[in-house]
């Protein structure tokens, strides 16, 4: 589904990832897990082409995405839940969720919308309510419905635990999981190593902008390197 | 407290001695050629004393007063009535707006040529500052050059009128467009900039095209202007006294009736309210569509915006091209309306007005916007016997409103859009 080829990736002269290839599967859960300042974010901010990777190339189902627009690349099956999960604050929770659906028809909107309601009875009550104005696990869940509203393949997921109460990480990690049986493909990035190891079918370790380990999701959260450092030994 | 409260209470007073001392109380005045300072009689230093006395105890008692001021009750009774049903409010709404509307058609042939003559002035800034809501309120881009697209509009009329003899309703959609045009060019180098930066080059932008106005004699006459700019015609009917061009006959000869100067005032005024109707409700259709809700998103979060496979370029570019448009709509009006136009009507002070319109009628809220553009244009007009401190009064009264209603004299409601029920 998605693939990067020894990816290089440079904020001016510094360069950020220093050849990270990474594959997601059709239907997978994959996590990237990673400390602070590791690249994870730029990893991802790469496949959507802002920042362009400097060497490398990505494939979106084997069309090569490496030099296409943001705009073109978010078009084409693919959505991302921002770190900080950024939603529309002086829009209402109806109006993020159809801004998720743009480029859209109108029954195709109103099919996703429902369908996002269906995941989030929350979003529901909160219909007419302006974003802004939610708690962070409202609106973490409002930034994943919008990026369903487009009816991607493969969703993106930054951080979508940070700064959350443990119940609501539950919750969200529990619809991550759901995605997944409706066949969408989920690259997942975050700090909560063992949450993200448990769900993914696979899981990627990045350190200082190069991938250590790559194995599946069960065997990292065993891996005794991996317990010392992500997962408080 | 008491103690913190005195001290700087005793600050404030010093710093008004401070400012107003010199400002008000020396002169400099000329004997023969030694120019002398001197100070200023009593009466004036009691004044400057006096203030600082008052700015001394209001600080003093700052809080008293402040609280005393918040417990009088809401003088609008109604302030604490729940809220009316969105849908018949919308629908009341656009009922007393159609009935302004008709009354402003009629209400010129009962007044005085001169309220007729403001009316118009104020429904030029009107379109302007709707133009100018479109990319300030709603795509939340800082446009300190608005003026520029304006003269566009009025030099394209004044221009092409000059060496190609262009009527006037040929002018304003060229006007219109070519104004649009600069918008386009102005918005792609500005499309990586925000905030500050992009103030700043459209500042730039807008005295760019009145330095160069001013500067390219040859073409525009430079700061001498362009004149005689002709009014609009009605269906070839010209409103002077005598026909000037040939093949058009004149207003008050072909209706029978006595000829007035006020026909002409009433014809242009009844032009710009049209077009300023036509202006609000093109852009409340753009607001409803789905580019009016790109606007609002990518000026709340550009990257989540970006994130959903919207192309900043396009909607930045939307946006400046139409807000631009509606500024060489109006320009052309203007142009039209004086006669005579030069650069000295387009400085920053007309962009600062504008966007001061805007700021103070609510950003993206149309009405509010209406409302603000009457009052900044007819407030000086009524203070004119204290036409030396209209600025001064002007300033206050943004810094109230800015205290009192930062989201403007009326804040933008959501449009809100009911998807039809699945059976």
């Amino acid at each position: 589904m998605l693939v990067l080829e020894d990816v290089h990736t440079h904020y001016g002269k510094i360069e950020a990832l220093h050849g990270v290839s990474v594959e997601v599967k059709k239907g997978e859960i994959v996590s990237l897990i990673g400390a602070n300042g590791a690249g994870k974010t730029t990893l991802l901010m790469t496949v959507c082409g802002n920042p362009r990777a400097s060497s490398g190339r990505i494939f979106l189902e084997g069309r090569e995405i490496t030099n296409e627009s943001t705009a073109q690349i978010m078009r084409s099956g693919i959505s991302i839940v921002p770190e900080g999960r950024r939603v529309f604050s002086g829009l209402t929770v109806e109006e993020n969720l159809h801004m998720g659906g743009f480029f859209n028809t109108k029954a195709e909107i109103r099919k996703s919308q429902q369908h996002v309601y269906e995941l989030f009875p929350r979003l529901k009550e909160r219909e007419h309510q302006r974003a802004g104005t939610m708690s962070g696990g409202e609106q973490q869940m409002l930034a994943i419905g919008r990026a369903l509203m487009s009816r991607p393949e493969m969703i993106i997921l930054d951080e979508p635990s940070l700064g959350l109460a443990p119940l609501i990480i539950k919750q969200i990690f529990e619809i991550i999981g759901q995605l997944r049986e409706e066949g969408i493909t989920v690259f997942l990035v975050e700090q909560n190593a063992h949450q993200a190891l448990n769900l993914a079918d696979r899981g990627y370790v990045l350190e200082t902008g190069k991938i250590r380990l790559h194995d599946t999701g069960k065997n990292l959260l065993e891996n005794p390197d991996v317990q010392n450092a992500y997962l408080g030994g | 407290m008491a103690a913190y409260n005195f001290r700087h209470a005793l600050f404030c007073a010093i710093i008004t001695l401070i400012i107003s001392y010199p400002i008000i109380g020396f002169n400099l005045e000329a004997q023969g050629i030694k120019v002398t300072l001197t100070g200023a009689d009593a009466s004036t230093l009691t004044m400057v004393l006096l203030a600082a006395v008052i700015v001394f105890l209001f600080q003093l008692f700052r809080e008293n007063i402040l609280g005393a001021l918040r417990s009088i009750p809401s003088p609008l009774p109604e302030a604490k009535k729940e809220p009316m049903a969105e849908n018949r409010r919308a629908k009341i709404e656009s009922w007393v707006l159609t009935g302004i509307v008709v009354l402003a058609l009629f209400w010129p042939f009962f007044v005085s040529r001169g309220s007729v003559d403001l009316a118009t002035l104020v429904l030029i800034y009107i379109m302007l500052a709707l133009g100018l809501n479109v990319v300030v309120g709603l795509a939340g881009l800082l446009d300190l050059g608005y003026v520029a697209f304006y003269a566009v509009g009025a030099y394209t009329f004044a221009l092409l009128s000059q060496y190609t003899g262009i009527s006037f309703w040929l002018a304003l959609p060229i006007g219109a467009l070519l104004a649009a045009l600069f918008g386009l060019v102005l918005g792609f180098p500005v499309l990586r900039l925000r905030g500050d930066y992009l103030a700043i080059v459209t500042l730039g932008f807008g005295e760019i095209i009145r330095i160069l106005l001013n500067n390219w004699t040859t073409l525009t006459g430079g700061p001498n202007g362009i004149g005689g700019i002709p009014d609009p015609t009605l269906f070839g009917m010209e409103f002077g006294r005598r026909v000037k061009e040939e093949g058009n006959t004149s207003f008050h000869e072909t209706f029978g009736i006595a000829y007035s100067g006020e026909h002409k005032v009433i014809f242009l005024y009844l032009i710009a309210l049209v077009l300023a109707v036509f202006t609000a409700l093109v852009i409340r259709r753009f607001m409803r569509m789905p580019v009016g809700r790109a606007w609002e998103a990518l000026r709340e979060d550009e990257i989540a915006a970006r994130s959903l496979g919207l192309s900043r370029t396009a909607v930045k570019l939307s946006a400046f091209t139409i807000g631009a448009f509606f500024a060489g709509f109006a320009g052309t009006v203007f142009a039209s309306k004086q006669g005579f136009i030069s650069p000295e009507s387009f400085v920053f002070l007309e962009s600062a007005i504008i966007l001061a319109i805007v700021v103070l009628g609510g950003m993206g809220s149309q009405i509010g916007v209406v409302l603000a553009a009457i009052a900044v244009t007819i407030l000086p007009e009524l203070a004119r016997e204290f036409s030396e401190y209209r600025m001064l009064i002007f300033g206050a009264a943004m810094v109230l409103m800015m205290v009192w209603r930062p989201q403007g004299l009326m804040p933008m409601r959501r449009i809100h859009i009911e998807l039809k029920k699945q059976e």
